[in-house]
C-alpha cells in the first residue's frame, strides 16, 4: 500500500495504482475523457492533469502516473485548473457547439466538464474541422465531427471485444477514428462503444433523436435474452421502453451489455399479444378474459391429470413458472418441462446445471475446455470474460465443436463428444484451476445425457472438482432456464418431457411463452393454451391465447447461468389487456376451481423460497467447491461421434422479442452467417 | 579554432573513402577489442567523465543515460536503438555521418551496446535517407564480413547484431518512444513515461535510444580519453559538435567545432559571413526549428553551447543554425515552422492535435496582418496551453518558436497588423481577399 | 499520406509479392525477434510501393496490398491501414513516374524554395501540390524538412536529393527527367556535399592513405 495525500486528505491505495485512482479514493473528482478503468491507459486527452509535488514541475496526467508512497497531489491548484481549462478549450475549438441537436446532450461528459472548465466564449476564430461520418452498421450511429479522439472505442473493440475493426487513421488534426475500409462492426458487444464514447460521436442508431435522458424513467432490472443475467437499466417514457443500458455488476457483466440485449427492445412493441383470443370454428376470435378462461376450464374439465401438460419458455420468470407448476399439480399433472430444446439437463443436483465456477471465477482459471458451445454467440458478455482471462496470459483454451472465431486463440480438440477424453485432458490435468464448459449444443441431442456425464467425468478426472474449486460449468443460452430448473419445472415422477407431450402426448398443453418447440409436432387434437407476450410460433398454434408480460413489464425473479438469483422490475405496464403472468395463472386457478395459495407477489415469493432456498439469496452468489463428485445420470461411454452443432446460429434472432425486432432483423441481414464466414 | 587533429568526423564531407578500408585508414576499428576489454563499467565511467551530452537535442548526459540500463539481465534482452530519424528542420549532420562515416557509427554501436549489455542494436533511419541507408547497410555488411560485428565481434567474445530499420516519413519518430512504437510496427505515437525505455523499451525490454552523433563519437572518446574531450569546449558543455548552418549565409555548410564557439565566429569563419554582412543579420534560430529565435542583439555575443543558449531562453538543440538576414519575413519564417509542427503532430494528445492547427492558422493570419493586436496575446496564451501539457515534447517544440517570435519581434507583428488594417480600411483599391 | 479509401481511382483487386519482393521480405523479417514480425510493416509497405513502381511505373500502396501485408505479418488489417496513413511516404493513390518532393520548410524557404516550386509548376504544368502532370510523368508533393538544410533548397526525386536548387537548375533537371535521363543527385552547384561553396575550410590538413 502507498500513502498518498490528495488535497490534504491522506489515503492508502494499493501499489501499482495510478494517481487518478488515489484521487478517487480521496473523494476528489478528476475529469477524464480517455481514461477508463476497464481499458488500457492511453493518457491522450490530457484532461486529468494534476499537480504532484517533487515530480516534474508541470501538470501530470494522473491516469498514467503511478502512485508512490508519500506522494502529495493537488487536484485543484491554479496550475491544474489552468491546464484543464486549456485542454477544455482545445477540445472545444473543433467540437461543434450543437448540444441542442446532439443525442448525447444531457448525458455528455464533455458538456458536463465544460461547465467546470469551459469558457463562456470561444477565442477560436478559424473554421472548424468537419469529418465525414462513418457507417459502422445498423447499431452505432456516428457524427465524427464530434469525435475528441479519446480512442476509448478503439481500445474497447480491440481489447475487450477482441474484434480489431476500429482504428485511428492519418495523424495530427487529420486523424480519424473509423474502419478505413467501410464495414459494420462485427462484434456482438459493439453497442458498448456508445456508452464509452464521452461525447456524441458514437450514439445509438435506433435510438437516434428519440428522447432526452431527463425525460426517461429509469428502472433497474436484469436482462433475460441470454443466460448471463446482465444487469440493466430500462429507460422508458410513458408506455414505451426506449433504451436499455448496462449497469455495473463486477461479478456478472462488469459494465458491458450484449447487442441483442441492448437493441432488441423495438421488438417489445411489435407483434404483441394485447388481449385474449379464443379459437372458434377453427379461427381465433378476440375474447374477454372470462371467455378465454372458461374455454380452457371447459377443456380441462374431466381430463385426467396425465393428459394435461405445460411447457415453460426461455424468457420466463421463476414466479410464473412456479405458479404454472403449482397449477399443474393442482390439476393432477406431473407433465411440466422447461427444456424446450430437449437438452439433457439433469435437475437433480444444482451443480449439474449451473456455471459453477462463476463468471468472475473465469479469471482464475488456467485452462478452459469448451464443449459444444460458442460462447461468443451464446453469451457475448461471458465470452468477453474468457477473452479477458486469455489476454492476461497463462490460460490455454480448448474447443470441442464447430470451429469459430471466439476472439481468442483456441486449440481445436475435436468435433464431437468422442474427443472429450481426448487431446485436452493433459492440459486440464496440468492446470491448477481447470474449467470445463458444456454448452447447450452438447446437451440438446440424443446422447446429451451421456455427454453431460462424460464432461462431468472429465472434470472429475482432471481435478476440476475439488473442495475449493468447482470447474464444471453448464453454459445456458436463455435467461429463464436455470430458474425453471430451480423451480423444478421438469417432469415429476412418471411425468412427460417436452418430446413426450408433443405428438398427442397430452390433450391440453399450456405453453408459457414457449415458442421454440416445434409446434408442427403438437398433436392435432391437442388443445393448446398459449400464454405469452408475442404472436410468435406458440400463439399461431394456440386455441386460447392469454396475453402476458414481457420481461420489462413485470416484477420477476430470474436465475442466470451461474445460478445467481436476480430480480427484474416492471419498467412499463403490459400493453392493453395483457397482465403479469403469475396473476393470469392465479386468476385461472380460481376459474378452474383450484385456487393457488398466494394472492400477492410477496406470498408467491415466500412460496418460491420455501420450495427452493436459493431463491432467498437474491443477487449474491456464494462460491462452492465440489464435495461430492457423483456423476449425473448418463453413461459417459454412450457418447456418439456425431459432431456438435451450435445452439445459436443466428445470434440476433433467438427469441420472440428479438424475432419481432426490426433492428435485429437488420443485423441478421448484415451479419448473415454466410457473410461472416466469407470474411 | 578547432584543430583538424581534434576533429572526430574526418570524412565529414565525403572527400575520402567511406567504406571499411578508408575508415580504417582514418583510425576507425583500430583495436576496438581493447576498448571493450576495459569492461562495461569503465566504458560508462569514461563516457560520464567525458561530459558528453546527447547530441540529439535534449543534451542529456550520455554516460549517465547508459548507466540506467540494468546491470544484470532479468532474462530479457537489452537493446541499443540509434536515432537516425534526423528531421528537425535545419539539421543535416547525422546524414553526413551516415553516408560518409558509417563505420564510426557502427563501431560506436558496438561499444555502446557492449557497455549496456545489448547484443542487438537497431539504427532507425528516416525513410527519406534512402541512399544514406544504402551506404550504412553496405558498411554494416562489410563489418560483418570482417568479423567486426556479429558473433564474437572484434574477437572480444561479445556477440553483436546490428540492423538498419528505415522509417517512412514522420518527424515524431525522432521522439525516442515514438521511434520505439514505429520500430515495433505501429504508428509513431510517443508512449507515456514512466515506464522509461531503460526499464521497458523496445518489445518491452530495457532499451536506450541515442542520437547518431552521440554514438559515433564514443569510440574516439574511448581512444583519446575523457580528458582530451573535456579539454575541448566549455565546462558542462564539453567536446566538439557538428554544426549545420543554413539560411542566409554566404556559404551554408556543416562543420565540426568546439562547443561554446561564438555564433558570430561560426558564421563568419566557416560560412563566409551573413549575406550582406553581419549588420544585415536579422535573427538566428540557433538549434533547429524547435528552439526560440534570437534577434541580432543576442547573436552578437552568444556562445554556441547548451547552457549559454539556455540562459537566453533558447537552446542548442541539434546545433542547427538557421540564419535570417534583414530581407526575411520573420513572421512567415516562424509561421512555416508552425505549419511543420501541425503537419507532424501525431494527433494523440489534445493540446498538440488541436493546438498546432490553431497556432498555424493564427500565424498564417499574422503573416498577412489579418488579425487583431490582442490576438498576439491570445496566441501567446495558446502556446502556453500547449507547452508542457502533452505526452512528448512536440507540443513544446511547436510552442517555443512562436514564443520566441513574440518575445523578440512583437513590434513587427503589430506593425503588420496595423498595416493590414490601414490597407483594408482604404477604399477598394485592390480586390479584397 | 492521408487519403480516404474512396478516392476516385481504380484500386486493383489483387496484389501478390513478386520474387524480388519476397527475397527482400525475407531479409527484412530476419532482423526482428520471433513473434515481432509486425516490426516489418513499414519495410513491407515500402517493398509494396517499390514493386508497384517496378510493375506499373507508379509507386503507391493499393488497399489490397495492405491486406496482403497484414496477412503476411499476422496483423489486423486496420493496424496496417493506420500505419499506411500515418507515415507520409506511403502513397495511397497512384502517382506519376517521378515523385517530385519539394521541401518548403523554413531552411529551404529561406534559400528560395518558392522559386523551385514555381519552376516545377512551370516545367510540369502541375497546378498545385498533390497533383500529377497530364503526361503522367510527375507528381508534386510538398514535403517537410528532408534533412539536408546546409544544401537547401532540396528537390527530392524519388529516392534522390537534388541539392542547392534554384529555378534554372530545376528546369534543367525536369527537362532531363522528361527525356528519361536521371542526372546524378547531390549538389547542383557542384560543391563538395555539405562543405562550404568553394571547398572545405576544415579537414584540409589531414591526409589518409587512399581507400578504394
Amino acid at each position: 500500500m502507498a500513502k498518498v495525500t490528495v488535497d490534504g486528505i491522506e489515503v492508502e491505495v494499493p501499489n501499482g495504482s495510478n494517481v487518478l485512482q488515489a484521487c478517487e479514493a480521496a473523494g476528489k473528482e478528476v475529469p477524464r475523457f480517455c481514461y477508463h478503468d476497464r481499458l488500457s491507459v492511453a493518457g491522450n486527452c490530457r484532461m486529468c492533469l494534476v499537480e504532484i509535488e517533487k515530480a516534474p514541475p508541470k501538470p501530470i496526467s494522473s491516469c498514467s502516473w503511478p502512485v508512490a508512497d508519500g506522494m502529495v497531489v493537488h487536484t485543484d491548484s491554479p496550475m491544474v485548473r489552468n491546464a484543464r481549462r486549456g485542454v477544455m478549450e482545445f477540445l472545444l475549438i473543433n467540437h461543434p457547439l450543437d448540444c441542442p441537436i446532439c443525442d448525447q446532450g444531457g448525458e455528455c461528459d464533455l458538456q458536463d466538464q465544460a461547465m467546470g472548465y469551459g469558457s463562456d466564449h470561444s477565442r477560436y476564430a478559424e473554421n472548424k474541422r468537419a469529418v465525414k461520418d462513418k457507417d459502422l452498421g445498423p447499431l452505432v450511429k456516428t457524427v465524427m465531427t464530434r469525435c475528441i479522439h479519446c480512442t476509448r472505442c478503439i481500445r474497447f473493440i480491440t481489447e475487450v471485444a477482441g474484434v480489431p475493426d476500429l482504428g485511428a487513421t492519418a495523424r495530427g488534426e487529420s486523424m480519424e477514428v473509423g474502419t478505413y475500409v467501410e464495414k459494420a462492426l462485427s462484434s456482438e458487444l459493439s453497442g458498448n462503444i456508445i456508452d464509452l464514447c464521452p461525447v456524441g460521436a458514437l450514439t445509438s442508431k435506433p435510438y437516434a433523436f428519440v428522447a432526452r435522458s431527463w425525460e426517461l424513467k429509469k428502472t433497474d432490472s436484469v436482462d433475460v435474452l441470454d443466460a448471463v443475467g446482465t444487469n440493466i437499466r430500462i429507460d422508458a417514457r410513458g408506455p414505451e421502453v426506449l433504451r436499455i443500458l448496462p449497469r455495473v455488476n463486477e461479478d456478472v457483466n462488469e459494465e458491458w451489455l450484449a447487442d441483442k440485449s441492448r437493441f432488441a427492445l423495438d421488438g417489445l412493441k411489435r407483434k404483441r399479444l394485447d388481449r385474449p383470443w379464443a379459437r372458434r370454428d377453427g379461427k381465433l376470435h378476440a375474447a374477454s378474459w372470462p371467455e378465454a378462461f372458461d374455454a380452457i376450464a371447459a377443456k380441462a374439465k374431466g381430463l385426467a391429470g396425465d393428459r394435461i401438460g405445460a411447457i415453460a419458455g426461455d424468457l420466463c420468470d421463476a414466479e410464473s413458472m412456479l405458479a404454472l407448476k403449482d397449477l399443474m399439480v393442482a390439476l393432477g399433472s406431473p407433465n411440466v418441462d422447461c427444456r424446450q430444446d430437449g437438452a439433457a439437463l439433469d435437475a437433480s443436483r444444482r451443480d449439474y446445471y449451473c456455471f459453477n465456477t462463476s463468471i468472475a471465477g473465469i479469471e482464475e482459471a488456467d485452462a478452459i475446455l469448451l464443449i459444444g458451445t460458442n460462447p461468443r454467440k451464446e453469451a457475448p458478455v461471458l465470452n468477453a470474460r474468457i477473452r479477458k482471462r486469455w489476454m492476461a496470459g497463462g490460460c490455454t483454451i480448448g474447443l470441442i465443436g464447430e470451429a469459430a472465431n471466439l476472439t481468442y486463440d483456441v486449440m481445436m480438440v475435436g468435433a464431437g463428444p468422442d474427443t472429450i477424453m481426448g487431446g485436452f485432458t493433459q492440459v486440464l490435468r496440468d492446470a491448477k484451476k481447470p474449467m470445463v464448459i458444456v454448452g447447450q449444443g452438447a446437451l440438446a441431442r440424443p446422447d446429451g445425457a451421456a455427454v453431460l456425464a462424460a464432461a462431468w467425468k472429465l472434470a472429475a478426472d482432471v481435478g476440476a472438482l475439488s473442495a475449493d474449486w468447482h470447474g464444471f460449468n453448464v453454459l445456458h443460452t436463455v435467461g429463464g432456464r436455470v430458474g425453471g430448473l430451480d423451480v423444478g419445472f421438469v417432469p415429476g415422477p412418471g411425468g412427460k418431457s417436452v418430446a413426450q407431450m408433443l405428438g398427442g402426448g397430452v390433450d391440453l398443453l399450456w405453453l408459457l411463452a414457449a415458442d421454440e418447440v416445434d409446434t408442427s409436432k403438437i398433436g392435432a387434437n391437442t388443445f393448446v393454451v398459449y400464454q405469452g407476450h408475442h404472436g410468435d410460433a406458440g400463439a399461431a398454434r394456440a386455441d386460447v391465447i392469454l396475453p402476458g408480460a414481457a420481461y420489462t413489464e413485470k416484477n420477476g425473479t430470474y436465475v442466470n447461468t451461474e445460478g445467481r438469483v436476480q430480480r427484474g422490475f416492471l419498467a412499463v405496464y403490459p400493453p392493453g389487456e395483457a397482465r403479469e403472468d403469475w396473476t393470469i395463472l392465479r386468476a385461472f386457478s380460481q376459474v378452474a376451481g383450484q385456487p393457488l395459495p398466494y394472492d400477492d407477489l410477496g406470498a408467491l415469493r415466500r412460496r418460491l423460497e420455501q420450495l427452493n432456498p436459493v431463491f432467498g439469496r437474491v443477487g449474491f452468489l456464494p462460491r462452492f467447491g465440489c464435495s461430492d463428485v457423483t456423476s449425473p445420470a448418463g453413461n459417459p461411454a454412450a457418447v456418439s461421434a456425431t459432431p456438435f452443432v451450435a445452439a445459436v446460429t443466428n445470434y440476433y434472432q433467438t427469441d420472440p422479442i428479438s424475432r419481432a425486432s426490426p433492428t435485429m432483423a437488420e443485423c441478421a441481414g448484415v451479419f448473415a452467417p454466410a457473410r461472416l464466414a466469407a470474411e | 579554432m578547432l584543430a583538424d587533429k581534434d576533429r572526430i568526423f574526418t570524412n565529414l564531407y565525403g572527400q575520402h573513402d567511406w567504406r571499411l578500408v578508408g575508415a580504417r585508414a582514418r583510425g576507425d576499428w583500430d583495436n576496438t577489442k581493447a576498448i571493450l576489454d576495459v569492461g562495461r563499467d569503465k566504458i560508462i565511467d569514461e563516457m560520464k567523465a567525458s561530459g558528453l551530452r546527447g547530441r540529439g537535442g535534449a543534451g542529456f548526459p550520455t554516460g549517465l543515460k547508459w548507466s540506467f540500463m540494468p546491470k544484470q539481465s532479468d532474462g530479457r534482452p537489452a537493446y541499443l536503438i540509434v536515432n537516425a530519424d534526423e528531421s528537425e528542420p535545419g539539421t543535416c549532420k547525422d546524414r553526413d555521418i551516415l553516408r560518409h562515416d558509417p563505420h564510426k557509427l557502427i563501431e560506436g554501436c558496438l561499444v555502446a551496446s557492449f557497455a549496456m549489455g545489448a547484443h542487438t542494436s537497431y539504427i532507425y533511419i528516416r525513410g527519406e535517407f534512402y541512399n544514406e541507408a544504402c551506404n550504412l547497410q553496405t558498411a554494416i555488411d562489410e563489418a560483418y564480413a570482417a568479423g567486426l560485428i556479429g558473433k564474437n565481434a572484434c574477437g572480444s567474445g561479445w556477440d553483436f547484431d546490428l540492423y538498419v530499420h528505415r522509417g517512412a516519413g514522420a518527424y515524431i519518430c525522432g521522439e525516442e518512444t515514438g521511434l520505439l512504437e514505429s520500430l515495433e510496427g505501429k504508428k509513431g505515437m510517443p508512449r507515456l513515461k514512466p515506464p522509461f525505455p531503460a526499464a521497458m523499451g523496445l518489445y518491452g525490454c530495457p532499451s536506450t535510444v541515442n542520437n547518431v552523433e552521440s554514438i559515433a563519437v564514443a569510440p574516439t572518446i574511448m581512444r583519446r580519453g575523457a580528458a582530451w574531450f573535456t579539454a575541448l569546449g566549455r565546462p558542462q558543455n564539453t567536446g566538439t559538435k557538428l554544426f549545420c548552418i543554413s539560411g542566409h549565409v554566404n556559404k551554408p555548410c556543416n562543420v565540426e567545432e568546439e562547443l561554446g564557439i561564438p555564433l558570430r565566429e561560426l558564421i563568419d569563419k566557416y560560412c563566409g559571413g551573413v549575406r550582406g554582412g553581419w549588420d544585415n543579420l536579422l535573427a538566428v534560430i540557433p538549434g533547429g526549428a524547435s528552439v526560440p529565435v534570437l534577434p541580432k542583439s543576442i547573436c552578437d555575443e552568444i556562445l554556441m553551447d547548451f547552457d549559454s543558449l539556455r540562459a537566453v531562453r533558447s537552446g542548442l538543440g541539434t546545433a542547427a543554425v538557421i540564419v535570417m538576414d534583414k530581407s526575411t519575413d520573420i513572421i512567415k519564417a516562424i509561421a512555416r515552422l508552425s505549419q511543420f509542427y501541425k503537419h507532424e503532430s501525431c494527433g494523440q494528445c489534445t493540446p498538440c492535435r488541436e493546438g498546432t492547427g490553431w497556432m498555424m492558422r493564427v500565424m498564417n493570419r499574422m503573416v498577412q496582418g489579418r488579425a487583431e493586436i490582442g490576438e498576439i496575446d491570445t496566441l501567446e496564451q495558446v502556446t502556453r496551453q500547449v507547452e508542457g501539457h502533452t505526452i512528448c515534447a512536440l507540443g513544446d517544440a511547436a510552442a517555443w518558436p512562436i514564443q520566441g517570435l513574440i518575445r523578440h519581434f512583437r513590434p513587427e507583428m503589430e506593425a503588420r497588423i496595423t498595416a493590414y488594417k490601414a490597407r483594408a480600411a482604404q477604399p477598394v483599391a485592390m480586390a479584397a481577399e | 499520406m492521408a487519403e480516404t479509401s474512396t478516392a476516385a481511382f481504380a484500386q486493383p483487386t489483387e496484389f501478390a509479392f513478386d520474387a524480388e519482393s519476397n527475397a527482400a521480405i525475407e531479409t527484412v523479417l530476419a532482423r526482428y525477434p520471433a513473434g515481432r514480425q509486425a516490426s516489418g510493416v513499414i519495410p513491407l509497405l515500402d517493398i509494396v510501393q517499390r514493386q508497384m513502381k517496378r510493375q506499373t511505373g507508379s509507386a503507391w500502396v493499393p488497399r489490397v496490398a495492405m491486406d496482403v501485408v497484414a496477412k503476411r505479418l499476422g496483423m489486423a488489417p486496420i493496424r496496417v491501414y493506420e500505419v499506411v496513413t500515418f507515415y507520409f511516404m506511403f502513397n495511397t493513390k497512384p502517382i506519376g513516374r517521378y515523385h517530385l518532393q519539394l521541401c518548403t520548410t523554413t531552411p529551404c524557404w529561406l534559400r528560395g524554395s518558392d522559386d523551385v516550386v514555381k519552376a516545377c509548376r512551370d516545367a510540369t504544368g502541375i497546378q498545385s501540390f498533390g497533383e500529377t502532370s497530364a503526361d503522367g510523368l510527375f507528381t508534386m508533393t510538398e514535403v517537410e524538412c528532408v534533412g539536408a538544410c546546409a544544401n537547401a533548397p532540396i528537390l527530392q526525386v524519388d529516392d534522390d536529393f537534388y541539392e542547392d536548387m534554384d529555378a534554372e537548375r530545376t528546369k534543367v533537371l525536369i527537362e532531363a527527367l522528361k527525356r528519361g535521363e536521371v542526372p546524378k543527385p547531390g549538389s547542383m552547384s557542384g560543391r563538395q556535399t555539405s562543405a562550404p561553396e568553394g571547398g572545405p575550410t576544415t579537414l584540409t590538413t589531414l591526409t589518409f592513405p587512399a581507400g578504394e
